[in-house]
């Protein structure tokens, strides 16, 4: 399954996982961001948001915007973050591939690293018209690993 | 799908007595086969959709139903607003009137056989398609308006066609009531460089030609010959749609409340027709048709300056356009009594049987052209509404194959090459930006298209008509 890892901290006591990976659905995609934190974590998911439409380690990370949102939970939060995301990738034509996240209660505030969309270098495989709410869980795991999760519809 | 599920059947119809908060009962339109194969979520679907204020009747599974959002994809549903009934985003879809055009073209299979790479190569030059790609239209402030409020109308006025096309499209190319005002500032600046543009995903353009006649007598009425070349297109309302279907989804989702519904799933959000949001969402989404139709109307100049560049012979004349995502108010007898409802098809067709005045005078006697693709590389059919349709689901059919693999395990089970590759061997020539979006895209990935018409047909849904195959695929 396409996923994307990369370690915790090293020092101190636990070495958490902090990563993306996609998961199955009959006629479209899940999108997955597991992490220390629930920021990270909604991170992760925008990069495996990202990883539907292209290979991510094709998208350089020069350029970044920034981005802001709210909902009135967690949840409905993460729908929102995914689909301002897709909003700015159509918009502008672009493609991220990392990204840094701030939430504070409901609100969202974040940059988005990626370039301009080349459709020969990165090959899109398809668009994702929205962010669902089948499969949508934003929750801590029993080892308090954050992950937040939802179906993208494309 | 277990069938102790149902209390009762047919062959091909299947029952669902009401449990819990089902008002009415839930039937699927499918075969032993196709049932026994169908996910447990259109069941687990399709009860909710029952338990919706206002609905009518039943409500109804295609024979290609799957697994879909609030709704099951392939499902029909019709609201009375008379009885609190609601219109539902998720019973509409993102992609509001994806649908697909289909074309005569004039020639016949041996005579485009030489110039078949060279037409491959002039389609996916001028029609633009896949992420990323835009429109050669760019649309002003009053533009934009103009389209959403005129859809193909608004096209054949600004040189896109010709006005002889309008009556063989759904609604006559326009659909009544739309309120560009509703639709958002984003949904606006997500179509301003997209008209014309084909998409991505199960989006496509095909150049067909039909290998079996099933039905002689329609397919006089409908022009169609074994050997003829057809060409089909099959999208929908690009980002524009998408956002519609975004917004309003959110917002229903948190209105439900106070309106009083009830929703088992929070992706059936819905809100009464006779509401403030459900008018606005109404609005809006016919907004979104108009857009789909405005925008297969662009491609169809694009195809035809296309074939003129390399085939001066070919006159492509629409056989009909139809789309499959919407939600509609049409008069239908129910109990013996006409009744103005709201039907909502989500990933299914309309199919008005003969004599029925919204069907073209032209095609009157056959009833409604229901345009059916199948996935990549595999057959495609024309059906034609029936008679019996009416009592069976409000007049609908199915849509297309649907998918019997998620696009994850579709990637890793098949090459974009290889699909590429085989299908070339075949004398068929694809067309794509992408090896991966053709290896999703790829034929084992989707249920067999031929079942599902098939049970269509033995069910009364719509009569098979004619069967093509692709010689060219242009998929974004």
């Amino acid at each position: 399954m396409p996923s994307g890892r990369a370690t915790g901290p090293t020092c101190c006591e636990f070495i958490m996982d902090t990563y993306w990976e996609h998961f199955e659905h009959g006629a479209d995609i899940g999108v997955r961001g597991v992490a220390p934190s629930k920021q990270e974590a909604f991170a992760q998911a925008a990069v495996a948001l990202c990883a539907v439409i292209t290979d991510i380690e094709q998208v350089a990370t020069e350029e970044s915007i920034a981005v802001s949102c709210s909902a009135v939970d967690d949840e409905l939060l993460l729908v929102e973050w995914l689909n301002t995301l897709i909003f700015e990738m159509a918009t502008r034509r672009m493609l991220f591939a990392r990204f840094d996240v701030e939430i504070d209660k409901q609100q969202l505030v974040a940059t988005a690293w990626g370039e301009p969309l080349q459709p020969d270098k990165h090959q899109p495989a398809v668009e994702v018209k929205g962010a669902t709410y089948t499969a949508l869980r934003v929750a801590q795991d029993a080892n308090d690993s954050w992950r937040a999760e939802c179906v993208v519809d494309v | 799908m277990d069938l102790n599920l149902f209390a009762e059947h047919t062959d091909t119809r299947w029952e669902i007595t009401p449990h819990g908060n089902m008002r009415v009962p839930a039937v699927i339109y499918a075969n032993e086969a196709l049932i026994r194969s169908m996910d447990e979520k259109v069941y687990e679907q399709l009860c909710n959709v029952a338990t919706l204020p206002g609905i009518v009747q039943s409500a109804y599974a295609m024979p290609d139903a799957h697994w879909g959002y609030g709704f099951p994809i392939g499902g029909v549903a019709a609201f009375d607003p008379e009885q609190g009934g609601v219109v539902s985003g998720g019973g509409v879809g993102f992609d509001i009137s994806c649908g697909v055009r289909t074309l005569h073209t004039g020639l016949q299979r041996e005579e485009i056989l030489a110039d078949q790479q060279k037409l491959a190569t002039e389609l996916s030059r001028s029609i633009p398609a896949g992420l990323g790609s835009t429109g050669r239209i760019h649309l002003n402030d009053t533009d934009m308006e103009a389209m959403l409020r005129g859809g193909a109308q608004w096209a054949v006025a600004q040189g896109f066609g010709n006005a002889d096309d309008l009556a063989r499209i759904e609604e006559d190319g326009c659909m009544q009531g739309a309120e560009p005002w509703q639709v958002s500032a984003k949904a606006r600046q997500r179509q301003r460089d997209e008209m014309g543009t084909l998409g991505s995903g199960n989006h496509y353009l095909e150049v067909q030609h039909i290998t079996t006649l099933y039905d002689e007598d329609i397919a006089r009425v409908y022009g169609l010959h074994v050997g003829d070349i057809m060409v089909s297109i099959h999208c929908g309302s690009r980002g524009l749609g998408h956002q519609i279907g975004t917004e309003f989804l959110k917002e229903m989702a948190t209105s439900a409340v106070r309106h009083d519904i009830h929703l088992p799933d929070r992706e059936l959000a819905c809100a009464p027709i006779n509401s403030d949001i459900g008018q606005r969402y109404l609005g809006a989404m016919r907004a979104g048709i108009n857009c789909a139709l405005a925008n297969r109307q662009i491609i169809t100049d694009l195809t035809r300056k296309a074939f003129a560049s390399v085939l001066a012979k070919a006159e492509l004349r629409l056989l009909y356009d139809v789309s499959h995502n919407t939600c509609k108010l049409e008069e239908h007898e129910v109990k013996g009594k006409r009744r103005k409802l709201y039907i909502h098809r989500k990933g299914a067709t309309r199919a008005y049987g003969p004599g029925h005045a919204d069907v073209p005078e032209t095609l009157r006697s056959a009833g409604q052209p229901v345009l059916i693709g199948g996935s990549m590389g595999t057959a495609s059919y024309i059906l034609a509404g029936t008679a019996a349709s009416e009592q069976q689901a409000f007049s609908s059919a199915c849509h297309g194959a649907g998918r019997a693999m998620s696009r994850h395990q579709a990637k890793h089970q098949y090459r974009g090459r290889e699909v590429i590759d085989e299908l070339a061997g075949r004398g068929i020539i694809i067309k794509s930006p992408s090896l991966r979006g053709v290896a999703e895209e790829a034929q084992g990935a989707y249920k067999d298209v031929a079942a599902v018409v098939d049970a269509a047909d033995q069910a009364g849904l719509a009569r098979k008509v004619a069967r093509l195959e692709p010689l060219i695929v242009v998929k974004g």
